[in-house]
Protein backbone atom coordinates (compact mmCIF):
# COMPACT_ATOMS: atom_id res chain seq x y z
CA UNK A 1 0.00 0.00 0.00
CA UNK A 2 1.15 3.30 -1.41
CA UNK A 3 2.01 6.29 1.22
CA UNK A 4 -1.00 8.73 1.41
CA UNK A 5 -0.27 11.73 3.51
CA UNK A 6 -3.74 12.40 5.47
CA UNK A 7 -3.64 16.86 4.94
CA UNK A 8 -2.71 16.38 1.23
CA UNK A 9 -5.64 16.64 -1.98
CA UNK A 10 -5.28 14.50 -4.79
CA UNK A 11 -6.42 14.39 -8.05
CA UNK A 12 -7.64 11.36 -10.10
CA UNK A 13 -4.51 11.84 -12.32
CA UNK A 14 -2.50 10.87 -9.04
CA UNK A 15 -0.98 14.29 -8.49
CA UNK A 16 -0.95 15.92 -5.54
CA UNK A 17 -1.38 19.46 -3.82
CA UNK A 18 -0.45 20.85 -0.89
CA UNK A 19 -1.14 24.23 0.52
CA UNK A 20 -4.70 24.45 -0.48
CA UNK A 21 -6.14 26.20 2.66
CA UNK A 22 -3.32 28.80 2.86
CA UNK A 23 -5.43 29.70 -0.22
CA UNK A 24 -2.57 31.73 -1.69
CA UNK A 25 0.11 29.57 -3.32
CA UNK A 26 0.12 25.31 -3.56
CA UNK A 27 2.72 23.22 -4.40
CA UNK A 28 2.18 19.92 -6.67
CA UNK A 29 3.83 16.99 -7.32
CA UNK A 30 2.90 13.29 -8.23
CA UNK A 31 1.50 10.93 -5.37
CA UNK A 32 4.06 7.79 -4.21
CA UNK A 33 1.29 5.21 -5.84
CA UNK A 34 1.84 7.15 -9.25
CA UNK A 35 5.82 7.01 -8.87
CA UNK A 36 5.90 3.64 -8.08
CA UNK A 37 3.74 2.74 -11.11
CA UNK A 38 6.19 4.38 -13.10
CA UNK A 39 9.23 2.68 -12.11
CA UNK A 40 11.97 4.21 -11.88
CA UNK A 41 11.77 8.88 -12.80
CA UNK A 42 14.43 9.47 -15.62
CA UNK A 43 12.69 12.56 -16.68
CA UNK A 44 10.98 14.88 -15.68
CA UNK A 45 9.37 18.53 -17.53
CA UNK A 46 7.64 21.28 -16.02
CA UNK A 47 6.44 24.38 -17.01
CA UNK A 48 8.28 27.41 -17.17
CA UNK A 49 7.99 29.48 -14.23
CA UNK A 50 6.42 32.58 -14.66
CA UNK A 51 3.67 30.76 -17.23
CA UNK A 52 -0.01 30.94 -17.00
CA UNK A 53 -1.77 28.12 -16.42
CA UNK A 54 -5.49 26.74 -16.40
CA UNK A 55 -6.79 24.17 -13.92
CA UNK A 56 -7.11 20.78 -16.02
CA UNK A 57 -3.66 21.81 -18.46
CA UNK A 58 -0.99 19.00 -19.22
CA UNK A 59 1.61 21.28 -18.00
CA UNK A 60 4.71 18.43 -18.04
CA UNK A 61 5.79 14.85 -17.68
CA UNK A 62 6.89 12.25 -16.18
CA UNK A 63 9.13 9.62 -17.95
CA UNK A 64 10.38 6.69 -16.70
CA UNK A 65 12.28 3.35 -17.93
CA UNK A 66 9.17 1.86 -19.36
CA UNK A 67 6.55 4.50 -19.92
CA UNK A 68 5.95 8.50 -19.93
CA UNK A 69 2.72 10.15 -18.32
CA UNK A 70 1.53 13.90 -18.54
CA UNK A 71 1.28 16.11 -15.25
CA UNK A 72 -1.88 17.77 -15.24
CA UNK A 73 -2.57 21.16 -13.30
CA UNK A 74 -5.22 20.99 -10.73
CA UNK A 75 -5.95 24.16 -10.24
CA UNK A 76 -4.95 27.54 -12.72
CA UNK A 77 -3.14 30.24 -11.66
CA UNK A 78 0.75 31.51 -12.37
CA UNK A 79 3.33 29.40 -12.06
CA UNK A 80 5.83 30.96 -10.02
CA UNK A 81 8.33 28.30 -8.90
CA UNK A 82 9.31 24.65 -10.50
CA UNK A 83 11.97 22.57 -8.81
CA UNK A 84 15.09 22.58 -10.77
CA UNK A 85 16.19 19.61 -7.79
CA UNK A 86 13.77 16.97 -9.23
CA UNK A 87 14.67 18.44 -13.12
CA UNK A 88 18.21 17.73 -12.59
CA UNK A 89 17.73 14.56 -10.42
CA UNK A 90 14.67 12.41 -11.22
CA UNK A 91 15.36 10.10 -9.03
CA UNK A 92 13.79 12.28 -6.24
CA UNK A 93 10.22 11.92 -7.80
CA UNK A 94 10.43 7.96 -6.31
CA UNK A 95 12.88 8.50 -3.23
CA UNK A 96 11.00 11.47 -1.71
CA UNK A 97 7.68 12.02 -3.97
CA UNK A 98 6.15 14.04 -1.05
CA UNK A 99 9.32 16.15 0.38
CA UNK A 100 12.45 16.59 -2.51
CA UNK A 101 10.35 15.68 -5.46
CA UNK A 102 7.77 17.84 -5.78
CA UNK A 103 7.28 19.22 -9.30
CA UNK A 104 5.97 23.22 -8.79
CA UNK A 105 3.74 25.64 -7.19
CA UNK A 106 1.25 27.58 -8.56
CA UNK A 107 -0.74 30.78 -7.46
CA UNK A 108 -3.84 30.00 -7.29
CA UNK A 109 -6.58 31.80 -9.47
CA UNK A 110 -10.15 30.69 -9.47
CA UNK A 111 -11.53 27.21 -8.54
CA UNK A 112 -9.65 24.13 -8.46
CA UNK A 113 -10.96 20.83 -10.43
CA UNK A 114 -12.41 18.36 -8.90
CA UNK A 115 -10.16 16.97 -5.66
CA UNK A 116 -10.31 14.28 -4.02
CA UNK A 117 -9.33 13.66 -0.19
CA UNK A 118 -6.67 11.04 1.40
CA UNK A 119 -9.58 8.19 1.61
CA UNK A 120 -11.51 8.87 -1.20
CA UNK A 121 -7.76 8.54 -3.10
CA UNK A 122 -7.39 5.96 -1.29
CA UNK A 123 -9.91 4.25 -2.19
CA UNK A 124 -9.07 4.89 -6.07
CA UNK A 125 -5.61 3.74 -6.02
CA UNK A 126 -6.60 0.08 -3.87
CA UNK A 127 -9.51 -0.28 -6.78
CA UNK A 128 -6.86 -0.23 -9.63
CA UNK A 129 -3.94 -1.63 -7.85
CA UNK B 1 -6.34 -14.12 -16.47
CA UNK B 2 -3.30 -14.12 -17.01
CA UNK B 3 -1.61 -17.23 -16.02
CA UNK B 4 0.83 -17.52 -13.26
CA UNK B 5 4.19 -19.12 -13.75
CA UNK B 6 5.08 -21.84 -10.94
CA UNK B 7 6.89 -18.70 -9.05
CA UNK B 8 3.99 -16.45 -8.75
CA UNK B 9 4.29 -16.98 -5.10
CA UNK B 10 7.61 -16.44 -4.65
CA UNK B 11 7.75 -13.30 -6.87
CA UNK B 12 4.64 -11.79 -4.59
CA UNK B 13 6.51 -12.18 -1.39
CA UNK B 14 9.08 -10.36 -2.73
CA UNK B 15 7.16 -7.23 -3.16
CA UNK B 16 7.37 -7.45 -7.34
CA UNK B 17 5.07 -5.33 -9.71
CA UNK B 18 3.32 -7.95 -11.63
CA UNK B 19 2.03 -7.17 -15.20
CA UNK B 20 0.49 -8.89 -17.59
CA UNK B 21 3.05 -10.14 -20.67
CA UNK B 22 2.02 -11.96 -23.66
CA UNK B 23 -0.45 -13.66 -21.48
CA UNK B 24 1.41 -14.39 -18.51
CA UNK B 25 1.77 -12.38 -14.95
CA UNK B 26 5.09 -11.85 -14.95
CA UNK B 27 7.66 -10.20 -12.53
CA UNK B 28 8.17 -6.60 -14.51
CA UNK B 29 10.73 -5.58 -11.02
CA UNK B 30 11.22 -6.09 -7.94
CA UNK B 31 12.42 -2.38 -6.82
CA UNK B 32 14.21 -0.49 -8.69
CA UNK B 33 14.66 -1.61 -12.21
CA UNK B 34 17.97 0.45 -12.56
CA UNK B 35 19.31 -1.65 -10.19
CA UNK B 36 18.41 -4.76 -11.47
CA UNK B 37 19.71 -3.56 -14.67
CA UNK B 38 22.63 -2.69 -12.69
CA UNK B 39 23.35 -5.79 -10.59
CA UNK B 40 23.24 -7.94 -13.83
CA UNK B 41 25.92 -6.10 -15.38
CA UNK B 42 27.92 -5.93 -12.29
CA UNK B 43 27.50 -9.18 -10.10
CA UNK B 44 24.21 -11.13 -11.40
CA UNK B 45 20.40 -10.77 -11.53
CA UNK B 46 18.05 -13.92 -10.96
CA UNK B 47 15.20 -14.01 -13.41
CA UNK B 48 11.58 -16.12 -14.21
CA UNK B 49 11.43 -16.85 -17.91
CA UNK B 50 8.65 -19.14 -17.04
CA UNK B 51 6.96 -18.08 -19.72
CA UNK B 52 9.05 -19.00 -22.84
CA UNK B 53 8.08 -22.19 -25.15
CA UNK B 54 9.54 -25.47 -25.17
CA UNK B 55 8.89 -27.31 -27.58
CA UNK B 56 10.56 -31.00 -28.50
CA UNK B 57 10.97 -32.36 -31.60
CA UNK B 58 12.31 -36.06 -31.40
CA UNK B 59 12.27 -38.97 -33.77
CA UNK B 60 14.71 -40.76 -36.75
CA UNK B 61 14.56 -37.53 -38.77
CA UNK B 62 13.46 -34.90 -35.90
CA UNK B 63 17.41 -32.75 -37.43
CA UNK B 64 15.37 -33.12 -41.17
CA UNK B 65 12.38 -31.59 -40.11
CA UNK B 66 13.49 -28.56 -38.66
CA UNK B 67 15.79 -28.01 -41.56
CA UNK B 68 12.61 -28.07 -43.44
CA UNK B 69 11.04 -26.20 -41.23
CA UNK B 70 13.44 -23.38 -39.89
CA UNK B 71 15.73 -21.60 -41.66
CA UNK B 72 18.66 -22.73 -40.07
CA UNK B 73 21.15 -26.33 -40.39
CA UNK B 74 19.80 -27.69 -37.76
CA UNK B 75 20.55 -31.67 -38.35
CA UNK B 76 24.14 -30.08 -38.48
CA UNK B 77 23.85 -29.06 -35.28
CA UNK B 78 25.96 -31.11 -32.62
CA UNK B 79 24.37 -32.82 -29.66
CA UNK B 80 25.07 -30.48 -26.62
CA UNK B 81 24.72 -27.27 -28.91
CA UNK B 82 22.55 -24.73 -29.49
CA UNK B 83 21.47 -22.24 -32.40
CA UNK B 84 19.50 -18.79 -32.71
CA UNK B 85 17.39 -19.50 -35.76
CA UNK B 86 14.25 -18.46 -36.82
CA UNK B 87 10.59 -19.60 -38.52
CA UNK B 88 9.10 -17.90 -41.51
CA UNK B 89 6.14 -18.36 -43.58
CA UNK B 90 6.01 -19.02 -47.43
CA UNK B 91 6.89 -15.15 -48.00
CA UNK B 92 10.04 -15.20 -45.74
CA UNK B 93 8.10 -13.29 -43.25
CA UNK B 94 9.66 -13.98 -39.26
CA UNK B 95 7.18 -15.64 -37.52
CA UNK B 96 9.61 -16.06 -34.20
CA UNK B 97 12.97 -16.11 -33.29
CA UNK B 98 13.71 -19.19 -31.67
CA UNK B 99 16.78 -21.09 -29.78
CA UNK B 100 17.30 -24.88 -30.63
CA UNK B 101 18.99 -27.18 -28.56
CA UNK B 102 20.49 -30.26 -29.79
CA UNK B 103 19.99 -32.55 -27.03
CA UNK B 104 20.37 -35.87 -28.22
CA UNK B 105 20.80 -37.59 -32.12
CA UNK B 106 17.19 -37.64 -32.02
CA UNK B 107 16.09 -35.13 -29.87
CA UNK B 108 15.87 -31.33 -30.27
CA UNK B 109 14.05 -28.47 -27.63
CA UNK B 110 13.22 -25.37 -29.67
CA UNK B 111 12.48 -22.81 -27.30
CA UNK B 112 9.95 -19.91 -28.79
CA UNK B 113 8.62 -16.40 -27.13
CA UNK B 114 5.86 -16.47 -25.30
CA UNK B 115 3.40 -14.79 -27.46
CA UNK B 116 4.05 -17.19 -30.32
CA UNK B 117 5.13 -20.58 -29.05
CA UNK B 118 1.62 -22.02 -29.42
CA UNK B 119 1.59 -20.61 -33.16
CA UNK B 120 5.46 -22.14 -33.46
CA UNK B 121 4.02 -25.37 -32.53
CA UNK B 122 1.08 -25.90 -34.89
CA UNK B 123 3.83 -24.85 -37.96
CA UNK B 124 5.95 -27.36 -36.49
CA UNK B 125 3.72 -30.47 -36.23
CA UNK B 126 1.75 -29.37 -39.88
CA UNK B 127 5.96 -28.97 -40.93
CA UNK B 128 6.79 -32.46 -40.09
CA UNK B 129 4.18 -34.50 -40.95
CA UNK B 130 5.91 -36.08 -43.60
CA UNK B 131 8.74 -36.78 -41.68
CA UNK B 132 9.51 -39.53 -39.33
CA UNK B 133 9.69 -37.21 -36.35
CA UNK B 134 7.23 -35.96 -33.59
CA UNK B 135 6.38 -32.46 -32.08
CA UNK B 136 5.56 -31.82 -28.54
CA UNK B 137 4.54 -28.69 -27.00
CA UNK B 138 5.87 -28.82 -23.58
CA UNK B 139 5.74 -25.39 -22.54
CA UNK B 140 3.18 -25.99 -19.44
CA UNK B 141 5.47 -28.55 -17.89
CA UNK B 142 8.64 -26.55 -17.68
CA UNK B 143 9.61 -23.40 -15.81
CA UNK B 144 12.70 -21.34 -16.68
CA UNK B 145 14.92 -19.69 -14.38
CA UNK B 146 18.11 -17.69 -15.87
CA UNK B 147 21.15 -16.64 -13.57
CA UNK B 148 22.90 -13.60 -16.10
CA UNK B 149 26.42 -11.98 -15.22
CA UNK B 150 29.88 -12.11 -14.43
CA UNK B 151 29.51 -14.01 -11.03
CA UNK B 152 26.53 -16.41 -12.58
CA UNK B 153 29.08 -19.33 -13.07
CA UNK B 154 30.33 -18.78 -9.72
CA UNK B 155 27.09 -18.70 -8.21
CA UNK B 156 25.61 -21.78 -10.00
CA UNK B 157 28.97 -23.98 -9.39
CA UNK B 158 28.24 -23.59 -5.83
CA UNK B 159 25.13 -26.22 -6.42
CA UNK B 160 26.13 -28.12 -9.09
CA UNK B 161 28.90 -30.96 -10.25
CA UNK B 162 28.72 -29.95 -13.89
CA UNK B 163 31.48 -28.74 -16.12
CA UNK B 164 30.10 -25.42 -16.32
CA UNK B 165 34.07 -24.06 -17.45
CA UNK B 166 33.53 -26.39 -20.10
CA UNK B 167 30.49 -25.43 -21.26
CA UNK B 168 30.54 -23.31 -24.51
CA UNK B 169 28.51 -20.00 -25.43
CA UNK B 170 25.23 -21.43 -26.66
CA UNK B 171 26.17 -24.76 -25.47
CA UNK B 172 23.84 -26.90 -22.91
CA UNK B 173 23.72 -30.01 -20.82
CA UNK B 174 21.69 -31.85 -19.00
CA UNK B 175 22.90 -32.45 -14.94
CA UNK B 176 21.48 -31.80 -11.57
CA UNK B 177 21.12 -28.78 -9.65
CA UNK B 178 20.63 -28.28 -6.13
CA UNK B 179 19.66 -31.94 -6.80
CA UNK B 180 17.22 -31.56 -9.17
CA UNK B 181 17.31 -32.74 -13.42
CA UNK B 182 18.22 -29.50 -15.11
CA UNK B 183 18.81 -28.82 -18.52
CA UNK B 184 21.88 -26.18 -18.05
CA UNK B 185 22.28 -23.93 -20.67
CA UNK B 186 24.82 -21.22 -21.71
CA UNK B 187 22.66 -18.66 -23.11
CA UNK B 188 20.54 -15.46 -22.14
CA UNK B 189 19.10 -11.91 -23.69
CA UNK B 190 21.68 -9.45 -21.52
CA UNK B 191 24.44 -9.00 -23.29
CA UNK B 192 26.28 -10.72 -20.54
CA UNK B 193 27.83 -14.62 -19.34
CA UNK B 194 25.09 -16.51 -17.87
CA UNK B 195 22.96 -19.43 -17.95
CA UNK B 196 18.82 -20.82 -18.12
CA UNK B 197 18.00 -23.76 -16.30
CA UNK B 198 15.15 -25.33 -17.94
CA UNK B 199 13.38 -27.63 -15.15
CA UNK B 200 10.16 -29.48 -14.14
CA UNK B 201 7.93 -26.74 -13.21
CA UNK B 202 7.77 -28.45 -9.30
CA UNK B 203 11.27 -27.72 -8.88
CA UNK B 204 11.10 -23.70 -9.45
CA UNK B 205 10.47 -22.56 -6.37
CA UNK B 206 13.01 -24.91 -4.44
CA UNK B 207 15.58 -24.14 -6.61
CA UNK B 208 15.07 -20.40 -7.00
CA UNK B 209 15.94 -20.58 -3.39
CA UNK B 210 18.48 -22.35 -3.67
CA UNK B 211 19.57 -19.94 -5.91
CA UNK B 212 18.94 -17.16 -4.00
CA UNK B 213 21.31 -18.35 -1.33
CA UNK B 214 23.80 -19.38 -3.25
CA UNK B 215 24.07 -15.59 -4.53
CA UNK B 216 23.49 -13.98 -1.33
CA UNK B 217 27.41 -13.49 -1.35
CA UNK B 218 27.63 -12.26 -4.54
CA UNK B 219 25.21 -9.78 -5.16
CA UNK B 220 22.88 -11.68 -6.85
CA UNK B 221 19.74 -10.31 -7.02
CA UNK B 222 16.04 -10.81 -8.52
CA UNK B 223 15.52 -9.08 -12.16
CA UNK B 224 12.19 -8.36 -13.78
CA UNK B 225 11.03 -7.88 -17.85
CA UNK B 226 11.66 -3.94 -17.24
CA UNK B 227 15.53 -4.72 -17.02
CA UNK B 228 15.64 -7.80 -18.80
CA UNK B 229 14.39 -5.49 -21.76
CA UNK B 230 16.76 -2.42 -21.18
CA UNK B 231 19.59 -4.84 -21.30
CA UNK B 232 18.87 -6.68 -24.04
CA UNK B 233 18.25 -3.36 -25.71
CA UNK B 234 21.82 -2.41 -24.31
CA UNK B 235 23.37 -5.49 -26.47
CA UNK B 236 21.49 -4.87 -29.33
CA UNK B 237 19.52 -7.93 -29.27
CA UNK B 238 16.20 -7.66 -31.44
CA UNK B 239 12.71 -8.33 -29.62
CA UNK B 240 10.06 -10.62 -31.77
CA UNK B 241 7.27 -7.80 -31.82
CA UNK B 242 9.64 -4.89 -31.81
CA UNK B 243 12.68 -5.62 -34.26
CA UNK B 244 10.99 -8.39 -35.37
CA UNK B 245 7.78 -9.58 -37.17
CA UNK B 246 5.64 -10.71 -39.94
CA UNK B 247 5.90 -8.05 -42.63
CA UNK B 248 9.93 -8.55 -42.37
CA UNK B 249 12.43 -10.96 -43.68
CA UNK B 250 15.45 -12.02 -41.79
CA UNK B 251 17.29 -9.67 -44.21
CA UNK B 252 15.22 -6.58 -43.39
CA UNK B 253 16.10 -7.26 -39.81
CA UNK B 254 20.23 -7.39 -40.62
CA UNK B 255 20.20 -10.84 -39.46
CA UNK B 256 20.37 -12.42 -42.75
CA UNK B 257 23.04 -14.45 -41.86
CA UNK B 258 20.78 -17.10 -40.04
CA UNK B 259 19.67 -18.49 -43.60
CA UNK B 260 21.21 -21.01 -44.25
CA UNK B 261 20.66 -21.39 -48.24
CA UNK B 262 23.56 -23.84 -48.23
CA UNK B 263 21.77 -26.99 -46.40
CA UNK B 264 20.11 -29.48 -48.48
CA UNK B 265 16.30 -29.58 -49.42
CA UNK B 266 13.63 -26.95 -50.08
CA UNK B 267 12.85 -24.81 -46.75
CA UNK B 268 9.58 -22.90 -45.71
CA UNK B 269 9.81 -19.36 -47.23
CA UNK B 270 13.50 -20.77 -49.34
CA UNK B 271 12.13 -19.28 -52.72
CA UNK B 272 10.97 -15.85 -51.18
CA UNK B 273 14.40 -15.53 -49.37
CA UNK B 274 16.53 -16.50 -52.08
CA UNK B 275 14.73 -13.38 -54.17
CA UNK B 276 15.74 -10.85 -51.45
CA UNK B 277 19.08 -11.84 -50.45
CA UNK B 278 20.85 -10.15 -52.58
CA UNK B 279 18.76 -6.82 -52.35
CA UNK B 280 19.98 -4.21 -49.94
CA UNK B 281 16.59 -3.37 -47.89
CA UNK B 282 14.98 0.15 -48.46
CA UNK B 283 15.70 0.14 -44.32
CA UNK B 284 18.62 -1.16 -41.75
CA UNK B 285 18.29 -1.48 -38.01
CA UNK B 286 20.58 1.18 -36.50
CA UNK B 287 21.24 2.39 -32.81
CA UNK B 288 20.40 5.59 -31.81
CA UNK B 289 21.68 8.07 -29.06
CA UNK B 290 19.76 11.00 -27.29
CA UNK B 291 21.68 14.16 -26.70
CA UNK B 292 19.03 15.03 -24.85
CA UNK B 293 17.17 13.48 -22.16
CA UNK B 294 13.90 12.55 -23.05
CA UNK B 295 13.38 8.88 -24.53
CA UNK B 296 12.63 7.99 -28.10
CA UNK B 297 10.02 5.03 -27.88
CA UNK B 298 8.67 2.16 -29.73
CA UNK B 299 6.54 3.62 -33.28
CA UNK B 300 8.00 7.07 -32.60
CA UNK B 301 9.18 8.55 -36.21
CA UNK B 302 13.01 8.78 -36.98
CA UNK B 303 13.07 12.66 -39.06
CA UNK B 304 16.02 13.69 -40.89
CA UNK B 305 15.20 17.75 -42.37
CA UNK B 306 11.26 17.60 -41.73
CA UNK B 307 10.75 14.58 -43.27
CA UNK B 308 10.45 10.88 -41.90
CA UNK B 309 12.84 8.48 -42.41
CA UNK B 310 12.36 5.87 -39.98
CA UNK B 311 10.81 4.50 -37.07
CA UNK B 312 11.57 3.48 -33.56
CA UNK B 313 11.65 -0.11 -32.98
CA UNK B 314 12.63 -0.09 -28.72
CA UNK B 315 13.84 2.75 -26.97
CA UNK B 316 14.97 3.29 -22.84
CA UNK B 317 17.38 4.99 -20.61
CA UNK B 318 20.85 3.45 -21.24
CA UNK B 319 22.61 2.49 -17.55
CA UNK B 320 25.71 2.18 -19.17
CA UNK B 321 26.00 5.36 -21.52
CA UNK B 322 23.59 7.49 -19.54
CA UNK B 323 21.52 8.98 -22.08
CA UNK B 324 18.19 7.68 -23.80
CA UNK B 325 19.05 4.58 -26.62
CA UNK B 326 16.44 3.46 -29.33
CA UNK B 327 16.96 0.71 -32.06
CA UNK B 328 15.19 1.99 -35.59
CA UNK B 329 14.44 1.08 -38.82
CA UNK B 330 15.86 3.63 -40.39
CA UNK B 331 16.39 4.17 -44.25
CA UNK B 332 19.62 3.91 -46.05
CA UNK B 333 21.74 6.75 -46.86
CA UNK B 334 19.67 8.78 -43.40
CA UNK B 335 22.52 8.62 -41.12
CA UNK B 336 23.89 12.38 -39.83
CA UNK B 337 21.02 14.80 -38.61
CA UNK B 338 18.78 12.62 -37.82
CA UNK B 339 16.09 13.41 -34.86
CA UNK B 340 13.02 11.52 -33.28
CA UNK B 341 9.69 13.24 -32.95
CA UNK B 342 8.91 12.42 -29.30
CA UNK B 343 5.45 13.61 -28.68
CA UNK B 344 6.30 16.74 -31.17
CA UNK B 345 9.05 18.13 -30.49
CA UNK B 346 12.20 16.50 -32.12
CA UNK B 347 15.16 15.52 -30.67
CA UNK B 348 18.33 14.80 -32.23
CA UNK B 349 19.89 11.56 -32.45
CA UNK B 350 23.32 10.40 -33.10
CA UNK B 351 23.42 6.92 -35.23
CA UNK B 352 25.35 4.31 -33.90
CA UNK B 353 26.02 0.78 -35.07
CA UNK B 354 24.80 -1.87 -33.04
CA UNK B 355 25.60 -3.34 -29.88
CA UNK B 356 25.36 -0.10 -27.31
CA UNK B 357 27.55 -2.33 -25.43
CA UNK B 358 29.58 -5.37 -25.75
CA UNK B 359 30.77 -7.21 -22.61
CA UNK B 360 34.50 -7.57 -22.00
CA UNK B 361 35.19 -11.28 -22.42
Amino acid sequence: MSNIPDDLSYTKEHEWIAGLDDGITVTIGITAYAAEALGDVVYVQLPEAGATVEAGDSVGEVESTKSVSEIYTPVGGEVVEVNQAVVDDPSLANSDPYGDGWMFRVRVEGDPEDLLSAEEYSALTSGES
Amino acid sequence: MSRPTPLRDVHESLGATLTDFAGWLMPLRYGSESAEHNAVRQAAGLFDLSHMGEIFVTGPQAGEALDYALVGHLSALAPGRARYTMIVNERGGVLDDLIVYRLGDEEFMVVANASNYEKVGEELKNRAKSYNAVVEDRSEQYALIAVQGPRAQEILATLTDADLAGLKYYAGLPGLVDGRQALIARTGYTGEDGFELFVANQDAVPLWHALTEAGRAHGLRPAGLSSRDTLRLEAGMPLYGNELGVELTPFDAGLGRVVKFDKPGDFVGRSALEAVKDTPPRRRLVGLVARGRRVPRHGYPVIKDGAVVGEVTSGAPSQILGKPIAMAYVDNGAEAGLAVDIRGSHEPMDLIELPFYRRNK
